[in-house]
C-alpha cells in the first residue's frame, strides 16, 4: 500500500519531501510534549528535542537518499538533463537521430519482409508437413502431372496421408449482362482437407465430388463473397454459370486463405478429368501432399521414384523417363524469394552497421569535447558510476528517439516498398498482404534498439574510463587519451569505409548484372512489340478451320490499325516465367532407346519470326501456305539441334509426336530465343505453323512503328468488335512484358535496392571520415601554426592533412576490396553474366569511395592550410 | 565469521523492538530501546530515520500513518513475514559476534 502511494508520487518530490519532513517533525514534537511532562519550560523542551534529533536537513537528506523510489526520479532528473543536453547540440543529436532512424527503417523494413515471406507459417494447419509434387522430365524437375499419374501416385504411395491435385486456371464467368475472365482454380475433392483449411460457410468438396458424372460445385474466396455477392449468406445453393455450365455454390473460403500457386483464384471448382486411359500423357495438374508423421521428404521422394519407375516401365509411351519431384511446400511458394530476401535483409543490416558506428562516432567527439565538463562534475564529487549513469541515459535517449523515428519511417517505407511490386506479381504473391508492424516485426525493431542503446551508453563509458579524469581539468592537456581516442574514432571510420565498400561492390555487381540481363540477347527485338492473349469459347468455335479463320480475321483488322508494320499470332510467346508447353516426340529413322526425347513446343503464324524479329540460323521460315492441307514442317532452335543432332544437319529430318501422329519435316533453325525467364539457358523448342496446329488461346503479336503503347486499347476493342465473346487477357507492350517477369523484377529490385543502402552507405562512411579528419584538424591547430611559423608552405600542411585521410581511406576501400569478393561470392547464384570478382566494377566503386573520401578530407585540410599561425599561437 | 557492524545492530535493535511492540512510530522505538536496555543504548534519533526507510525499501518493516494517544499524527512501523526472518538471522549473526568478542577478551 505505502509503495503505491510512493510510486503515486513520484513525479511531485515535494510531495515526497513533505512526507519525511512530517514525520521527522512529528518525532520532535512528542520529544517536546514529554520534556514538557517531565517538566521543563517550552523554550527548554523544543532546545532539549533539536538538540537530541540532531542537523533536520541533514537527516532528511539521508532519508530522501534512503529511498528507492526516489533513484528513479533521480533517473527522470537525468533524463530531462539529458534531453537539454542534446538540444543543446541541435546539429548533432539531429545527425544522430536521422542516421539512426534511416538505419532503423531500412533494417526494419526488409525484415518485415523477411517476416511476411519466409518467417511466418502458411495459413494451413502444420503447413511444414506439406509438400509439393511435381513430375520431373529430362528438360527439367517441376513439370505438370497427367491426371492419371495423379490417380496412380494417389493409390499406390505409403508416405502421404494424402495427396491432392490442383491446377490454375481462368473462367469465362456468364453473369446476367456479360461474359467476365476470372480467375480461378481446379481442384480434388480432399484439397483444402489436406491443407486443413475448412469453409467459413457452407462445406467443402466431398469426397467423389471431382468425378465427372457429379453436378458441378464451386466454393468462393473470401474476397470474391465479398466483392461480388456482398458477404451475403444466401449465396450458397446459389447457381452460376462458369464456361455456359452451371455450377452451385457450396461454401466460402476462410479470409486468411491463400494458395499462391493458384494465384488470387476467386472460384475454386472441384476436378472433372476423365479417366480416359489415353490421356496418361495429357499434362496439366500440380499437386501437394501432406506427409505421414515421421516420414521425411527425401523418404517420400524415393517412394515416389519407385512408383513412378514402375509407371513408366508400365505406360512406356508416356511415362517413359518421366520421375516425381517433392519438395517441401514452402520451398515452392517463397523459394525463389529466399535469396534475395536474405541478401536485402544483410544489405539493410549493413547500413544499420553503419548508421552506428558513425553515431558512435559523433558520440565519441563530444564526449571528448564534455571532458572538461566531466571533469568539472567529478571534481565537485560526481561519482564516477553517477556520470556513467548521466552518458547512459543520454545514449539510451539518442537510441529511443532514433528507433521511435524509424519506427514511423517503417511503416511509410513498407507501403512505398509494396507499391513498388508490380500489381500482378503482387497478386501472385498473397503473403505479402499480411506485411506491416506486426509483433514480431516490432520485437525485432526493440531488439534493434536495445543493440542500438547498449552501444551508445557504452561508448563515452569506454571514453571516461579510457582516461584520468583529472587531466581533462588540464584545460588543453595532451593526455594519452587523445590517442587512445583518435585510434579508435580511426578504426571506426575505417570500418564504416569497409562496410560501405562491400555495399557499393554488391551495388556495382547486382546494377551490371540487371543491365546485362535487360541487354541480353533474347534472340528479338523487343521494341515495338505489343501483344494480347485471346481467348475463343469452345462452344461457338469447336472446328480447327473455325480458329485458323478466326485468327486469320483478327490478323487482318489488327492489321489495318494505325502504324502496325506486322502481325503474327503465337500458342504461347517468349519472357514467360515458366517456358513451359513441353511435349515428347521421337526422330525418325532413329532407334527408340529408353529415354524419350522432350522439347517445349511453341505453335505460331506464318509471319511470327519477322514479326517478331528473329534470326534464322539456316532453311526457312513457314509459308502462309504450309496450312494443315499441307505436309507438317517445324522449324527448330538452336539448342534444339545442338541437343538432338549434334554433328548432323538437322534440316530435312523428320519427327513425330508419337506413333500416332504424322511425321513432321524440319524445315528451318532459327538462333535461340528466351522463351522462359531471361536470367536461364534457352531450353530445346520446336516450332509448327499455328494453321497445323491450331489451339483456341492464343496471342495476338504487333509490330508497329509507332510507341506500342498506342495499340493497346485498339487491339481490345478489335477483338469484341469481330465477337463480343472472345476473352481478353491483359494487353501490354513486349517490353513492359520482360521487365514485369519475376526474374526481371527480382534483379531489378534487389540492384535498386542495395544501390539505395550503398549510396546512403557513402554519405555515412563519407561523413564519418569527414568528422575524425575535422576533429583531429581543430586539434592539432597549434602544432600547425607552430609548424607554419617555423617555415611550412601550405602545401605541406595540405599533405599532412591528406596523408591521414590517405592512409584511412586506403586501409578502409583495401580491406572493403577483400570482404566484397567474399561476400560478393555468397551472392554469386544472384548475379546474371557478371563474375563476384568483376574487376571494372570494384575498381569502379573503388575510385568512386576514394574520390568522395578525398573531398571530405579536402575541406578540413583546406581549413588547417589557412591557420594564421600568430592567431594559432596567441590562442595559447 | 559473522557479518555484523554497527548499521546491522541498529537494525537488529529496530526489528527486535518492532517484533515486541507490534506496531511503533520512530519516537516509540528510540523510547523503547532506552528504556529497554535500562538506559544503557541511546539510539541518535536522527540516524534512525534513513535506517528505517532503508529497511522499508528492502521490505523487511511497512509503514502506515495513524494518531497516537495524544491524537497527533505519526508513522507508524510494523514487521513484515520478510523482516521476520530477517530479525532472526541478524539476532543470530549478533550472537556470534558478542561470542567472538567476548573470548577475545577473556583470553589472557
Amino acid at each position: 500500500m505505502s509503495m503505491f502511494r510512493r510510486i503515486f508520487n513520484l513525479f511531485s518530490r515535494s510531495h515526497m519531501e513533505r512526507e519525511i519532513d512530517a514525520e521527522l517533525r512529528s518525532h520532535i514534537e512528542m520529544r517536546i510534549e514529554d520534556n514538557i511532562a517531565s517538566g521543563m519550560s517550552p523554550d527548554e523542551a523544543r532546545r532539549d528535542a533539536h538538540l537530541r534529533f540532531g542537523n533536520l536537513i541533514s537527516t532528511k537528506e539521508h532519508v530522501t537518499h534512503a529511498d528507492a523510489t526516489l533513484t528513479l526520479y533521480s533517473i527522470w532528473l537525468d533524463i530531462r538533463f539529458g534531453r537539454r543536453q542534446l538540444r543543446k547540440n541541435f546539429g548533432f543529436s539531429c545527425t544522430a537521430i536521422l542516421v539512426l532512424s534511416l538505419g532503423m527503417c531500412a533494417s526494419v523494413a526488409l525484415f518485415a519482409f523477411v517476416d511476411a515471406v519466409l518467417i511466418r507459417p502458411l495459413p494451413y494447419q502444420s503447413s511444414s508437413r506439406l509438400v509439393a509434387l511435381f513430375e520431373s522430365t529430362p528438360l527439367g524437375s517441376r513439370f505438370h502431372l497427367s491426371y492419371l499419374d495423379y490417380l496412380d501416385w494417389k493409390k499406390q504411395n505409403k508416405v502421404f496421408e494424402s495427396l491432392e491435385a490442383y491446377d490454375k486456371v481462368y473462367f469465362a464467368l456468364n453473369t446476367a449482362t456479360e461474359t467476365q475472365l476470372v480467375d480461378g482454380a481446379t481442384v480434388s475433392a480432399g484439397f483444402f482437407r489436406t491443407l486443413g483449411v475448412t469453409p467459413v460457410i457452407g462445406r467443402d468438396f466431398r469426397e467423389g465430388e471431382d468425378t465427372p458424372s457429379v453436378p458441378r460445385t464451386v466454393m468462393l474466396s473470401y474476397a470474391a463473397w465479398q466483392s461480388r455477392y456482398g458477404g451475403r449468406q444466401d449465396v450458397l445453393e446459389r447457381t452460376l454459370t462458369i464456361e455456359g455450365v452451371p455450377y452451385v455454390v457450396i461454401g466460402v473460403l476462410p479470409r486468411e486463405f491463400h494458395f499462391a500457386p493458384a494465384g488470387p483464384a476467386e472460384f475454386w471448382t472441384s476436378l472433372h478429368e476423365s479417366s480416359n486411359p489415353n490421356n496418361r500423357g495429357n499434362h496439366g495438374l500440380l499437386a501437394i501432399a501432406r506427409l505421414k508423421n515421421n516420414v521425411s521428404v527425401e523418404s517420400a521422394a524415393s517412394d515416389m521414384t519407385s512408383i513412378t519407375q514402375q509407371l513408366a516401365k508400365q505406360y512406356p509411351d508416356s511415362d517413359e523417363g518421366r520421375g516425381a519431384t517433392v519438395l517441401p511446400l514452402t520451398e515452392v511458394i517463397v523459394g525463389r524469394l529466399r535469396p534475395v530476401l536474405w541478401l536485402l535483409l544483410c544489405g539493410a543490416t549493413l547500413l544499420l552497421l553503419i548508421a552506428c558506428v558513425n553515431v558512435s562516432g559523433l558520440i565519441l567527439v563530444r564526449s571528448e569535447n564534455r571532458r572538461h565538463e566531466t571533469a568539472v562534475r567529478a571534481a565537485l564529487g560526481a561519482s564516477r558510476m553517477r556520470l556513467i549513469r548521466q552518458f547512459a541515459t543520454e545514449g539510451v535517449i539518442l537510441a529511443a528517439a532514433g528507433s521511435l523515428l524509424g519506427i514511423s519511417a517503417t511503416y511509410g517505407a513498407i507501403s512505398l516498398l509494396l507499391q513498388l511490386v508490380p500489381v500482378n506479381m503482387l497478386r501472385e504473391m498473397p503473403y505479402l498482404q499480411h506485411l506491416g508492424l506486426t509483433p514480431h516485426v516490432l520485437l525485432f525493431a526493440a531488439l534493434v534498439g536495445l543493440v542500438m542503446a547498449t552501444l551508445f551508453s557504452l561508448t563515452p563509458i569506454l571514453c571516461l574510463s579510457l582516461s584520468d579524469m583529472r587531466a581533462g581539468l588540464v584545460e588543453s592537456g595532451r593526455s594519452g587519451a587523445k590517442t587512445a581516442w583518435k585510434h579508435l574514432g580511426a578504426n571506426l571510420v575505417v570500418l564504416e569505409l569497409c562496410t560501405a565498400m562491400v555495399l557499393l561492390a554488391g551495388a556495382g555487381l547486382l546494377g551490371k548484372s540487371f543491365y546485362r540481363l535487360l541487354h541480353a540477347d533474347i534472340g528479338i527485338e523487343p521494341d515495338h512489340l505489343a501483344m494480347m492473349r485471346l481467348r475463343a469459347p469452345h462452344s461457338r468455335y469447336p472446328k480447327d478451320e473455325q480458329i485458323v479463320a478466326l485468327a486469320q480475321r483478327f490478323m487482318d483488322e489488327a492489321g489495318r490499325l494505325p502504324g502496325v508494320q506486322s502481325v503474327a499470332v503465337a500458342h504461347q510467346i517468349p519472357a514467360a516465367d515458366i517456358a513451359g508447353g513441353n511435349t515428347t516426340f521421337e526422330i525418325i529413322g532413329r532407334p527408340q532407346h529408353g529415354s524419350t526425347n522432350e522439347s517445349s513446343g511453341r505453335q505460331v503464324s506464318a509471319n511470327y519470326f519477322n514479326t517478331m524479329q528473329a534470326r534464322l540460323a539456316r532453311g526457312r521460315y513457314f509459308a502462309q501456305t504450309d496450312d494443315a492441307s499441307k505436309s507438317r514442317v517445324m522449324i527448330v532452335n538452336q539448342a534444339f539441334a545442338r541437343k538432338f543432332f549434334p554433328g548432323e544437319d538437322a534440316i530435312g529430318k523428320h519427327i513425330r509426336y508419337d506413333a500416332s501422329t504424322p511425321p513432321i519435316e524440319i524445315v528451318g533453325i532459327v538462333n535461340d530465343i528466351k522463351e522462359g525467364p531471361l536470367d536461364t539457358e534457352v531450353q530445346p523448342v520446336l516450332y509448327t505453323p499455328f494453321s497445323q496446329e491450331p489451339d483456341n488461346a492464343f496471342y495476338v503479336i504487333l509490330r508497329t512503328a509507332h510507341a506500342p503503347q498506342e495499340l493497346l486499347q485498339p487491339l481490345e476493342r478489335t477483338a469484341h468488335s469481330i465477337d463480343p465473346n472472345i476473352l481478353t487477357f491483359g494487353p501490354e507492350t513486349m517490353d513492359d512484358r520482360i521487365s514485369h517477369l519475376q526474374s526481371t523484377y527480382l534483379h531489378r529490385s534487389s540492384a535498386c535496392l542495395i544501390g539505395g543502402f550503398a549510396g546512403a552507405a557513402l554519405l555515412l562512411g563519407v561523413v564519418g571520415l569527414y568528422g575524425v579528419i575535422a576533429y583531429s584538424v581543430s586539434q592539432r591547430t597549434k602544432e600547425i601554426g607552430v609548424r607554419m611559423a617555423l617555415g611550412a608552405q601550405r602545401h605541406a600542411v595540405y599533405r599532412l592533412i591528406l596523408k591521414e585521410a590517405g592512409r584511412l581511406a586506403a586501409i578502409g576501400i583495401s580491406t572493403g576490396i577483400l570482404c566484397s569478393v567474399a561476400t560478393a561470392s555468397l551472392i554469386r547464384n544472384l548475379l546474371f553474366g557478371t563474375q563476384p570478382w568483376d574487376a571494372a566494377t570494384l575498381a569502379g566503386v573503388s575510385i568512386l569511395l576514394a574520390t568522395a573520401a578525398l573531398l571530405a578530407s579536402y575541406i578540413p585540410a583546406r581549413r588547417a592550410a589557412s591557420v594564421n599561425p600568430v592567431e594559432a599561437l596567441r590562442a595559447e | 565469521m559473522a557479518k555484523n557492524d554497527l548499521q546491522g545492530t541498529l537494525d537488529l535493535l529496530v526489528l527486535k523492538t518492532l517484533s515486541q511492540k507490534g506496531e511503533c512510530h520512530g519516537y516509540g522505538i528510540v523510547l523503547h530501546i532506552q528504556q529497554a536496555s535500562d538506559d544503557l543504548l541511546r539510539v541518535e534519533e536522527g540516524s534512525l530515520y534513513p535506517a528505517l526507510h532503508r529497511m522499508e525499501q528492502r521490505g523487511w518493516i511497512s509503514s502506515d500513518w495513524a494518531l497516537t494517544e495524544t491524537k497527533r499524527k505519526a508513522k507508524y512501523y510494523k514487521l513484515t513475514s520478510a523482516g521476520r526472518k530477517k530479525l532472526v538471522e541478524v539476532e543470530k549473526d549478533f550472537e556470534h559476534l558478542v561470542k567472538g568478542v567476548r573470548a577475545i577478551l577473556r583470553y589472557a
